[in-house]
């Protein structure tokens, strides 16, 4: 029988569901009590469901005994604290929204309950997404299961540890800045990133508008398309939401690459990356070669070394304005002990938030100011038009692009949280995808002194397809993704 | 691209941030630590560069005004700080 259903992806599960030899509820139990087991060493978790994810797996194997089956349904999963879940308390891991209850699902949240999926917990992340290692969490930080003294990367670190630790079979996260695939990158598991406006955001907590978007955190790419499959599509709630067709997306996963050129650019091997990290990632685009694939070497994307401050200008100026609601009157925290209305909202801001998010509130409003706006904002957003060109000339040669998901293996809890600068370089690999909208994915690519390291592949806008059959022909080729931490 | 005290208490006040002495102290080091890096941005030739919003090229996204029921007023109360009957209770705007 089987002996570890932690261990089970979803494509597995569902085989052993459909055919009746595992139940939900089963399912769920063991994952409940996985999470009881890890959870005192990662602390991957905010809230963790107990009673209505017992009662979500018995509904769905009531659904599976008639015949009613999608690949997702009585599948245990956990949703980043970002995403509205109607009922229960969605934090963003702050003081400001930490006894907050949804009076509404997200869309993506909707969507995973029509499939009866299993809802076990919601995870951990730096506050209001604002950060690259969820040291930043107003509640506790979240330990690597590769290294426990280890940041598992951020924002949506407590997903990525969740997955990584089979306390749950998958995962959602959010990536504004790379807070998908940094995390699953650190902690060896599948995460993507999809094209901005793929995925539905009504009911994510807003911090830059142009920038966030919803994907799965994945054990593989299959699981990752299965999931995809499910949450991607037009909705009318999120204005910025594409409607172009939303393909099977595990119809593109075969393991041949041969008629795909993939190209390597030069500026995401950084000064400062590691040696071990980049003797990884060039054997895996040895290995895409070895598939068929034909690669391009030192391609040139020049305004690159430009992404990290058009970014962190943009993201903080768009934070600042969504973060505003926050004063204290209809929801969330609020100051009571003072004078007068402004006094109120501007205590309730500084009890509330935390320094990071403090941080880049003050760097957003600085930079959209009168008399600043031009020199940083639109100067920003002119950069991004340069980036968003250069990669629009790059995919007109190219199928995808490839690079490090992150310059280093996951570093130190502690090492950088003081030092804002040396905490966003650690994106550096990321941002630039998400200023140009692009989708792009992680996979495990191997290990230095067993410390996860990350392969990202780069694909033109709504060419998830391209991606994922990359990313699983790596897989099928490479055993990178199977191996778990000894937790 | 040093950000001076007043500066920074002025961004505080338009974005309504109150701010502990410390605080004001470490955000000046930190944000003029932070833009004196950026400064790079101001070497890029952007001259004719259109600026960009959003990645996707959507405009003027709008729907029909049509009438829907809307959340019923307990649960828009429910995470009210303050409250009064179906009334949200504020702070005094005007003095």
């Amino acid at each position: 029988m089987i002996i570890n259903h932690n261990r089970l992806t979803i494509h597995q599960a569902h085989q052993l569901l459909k055919t009746k030899q595992l139940s939900s509820v089963e399912l769920t139990k063991a994952s409940l009590e996985r999470i009881r087991q890890v959870e005192p060493k990662v602390h991957a978790l905010v809230t963790i469901i107990e009673e209505s994810a017992l009662k979500q797996a018995q509904k769905a194997d009531k659904l599976i005994a008639s015949g009613n089956i999608h690949p997702l349904t009585g599948i245990p999963m956990v949703i980043k604290d970002n995403m509205c879940t109607k009922g229960i308390r969605t934090t963003c891991s702050s003081k400001m929204l930490e006894n907050f209850v949804p009076p509404y699902d997200a869309t993506v949240v909707e969507k995973l309950n029509d499939c009866s999926a299993v809802v076990v917990g919601k995870s951990n992340m730096d506050e209001f997404a604002m950060g690259s290692s969820t040291e930043h969490s107003a509640l506790f930080p979240t330990h690597n299961p590769w290294g426990l003294s280890r940041v598992p990367g951020g924002s949506s670190g407590g997903s990525a540890v969740a997955v990584a630790t089979n306390e749950t079979i998958y995962a959602l996260g959010s990536d504004t800045g790379g807070s998908i695939r940094q995390p699953a990158g650190f902690c060896s598991v599948t995460g993507l990133k999809p094209t901005y406006g793929r995925v539905s955001r009504y009911g994510l907590v807003a911090f830059a508008s142009s920038l966030d978007q919803i994907g799965p955190l994945t054990q593989d790419v299959t699981d990752c398309a299965l999931v995809l499959n499910a949450i991607a599509g037009y909705d009318t709630r999120d204005s910025t939401s594409v409607s172009s067709p939303t393909p099977d997306y595990t119809q593109c996963l075969t393991t041949d690459l041969n008629g795909l050129h993939i190209g390597v650019p030069k500026e995401y091997f950084v000064e400062g990356m590691q040696a071990e990290v980049e003797i990884a990632i060039r054997a895996a685009i040895n290995k895409l070669e070895e598939l068929g694939a034909r690669i391009g070497w030192e391609v040139a994307l020049p305004h690159t070394p430009y992404a990290l401050a058009a970014y962190y200008i943009i993201a903080p100026s768009e934070a600042s304005a969504n973060l505003a609601r926050y004063d204290g009157v209809k929801y969330g925290f609020s100051y009571l002990d003072t004078k007068n209305m402004w006094e109120a909202m501007e205590k309730t801001r500084q009890h509330g938030f935390g320094a990071e998010v403090k941080r880049r509130i003050m760097l957003g409003t600085y930079a959209l100011s009168a008399g600043y706006y031009d020199a940083w904002y639109l100067k920003a957003q002119k950069i991004r038009t340069l980036i968003r060109q250069e990669f629009d000339q790059a995919f007109a040669k190219f199928d995808a692009l490839v690079t490090p998901t992150s310059p280093t293996v996951p570093f130190k809890i502690g090492e950088k949280v003081d030092d804002p600068l040396q905490m966003y370089l650690s994106d550096v690999c990321t941002l630039p995808i998400n200023i140009a909208g692009l989708p792009a994915i992680s996979i495990p690519a191997g290990f230095a002194n067993g410390l996860p390291i990350g392969l990202q592949i780069i694909g033109k806008p709504f060419s998830e397809e391209t991606i994922l059959k990359i990313a699983h022909a790596y897989q099928q080729a490479t055993d990178w993704h199977k191996r778990k931490p000894e937790i | 691209m040093k950000l001076s005290r007043e500066e920074v208490l002025h961004i505080a006040l338009l974005a309504r941030l109150g701010l502990t002495e410390t605080e004001v102290d470490k955000l000046s080091e930190q944000l003029s630590n932070i833009l004196e890096n950026f400064e790079v941005l101001q070497q890029v030739d952007t001259s004719g560069i259109p600026p960009t919003a959003q990645s996707i090229a959507l405009q003027n996204v709008m729907k029909d005004d049509k009438e829907a029921a809307s959340l019923p007023p307990n649960q828009i109360l429910a995470n009210a700080p303050q409250k009064d009957g179906d009334f949200f209770k504020v702070r005094a705007v005007l003095e």
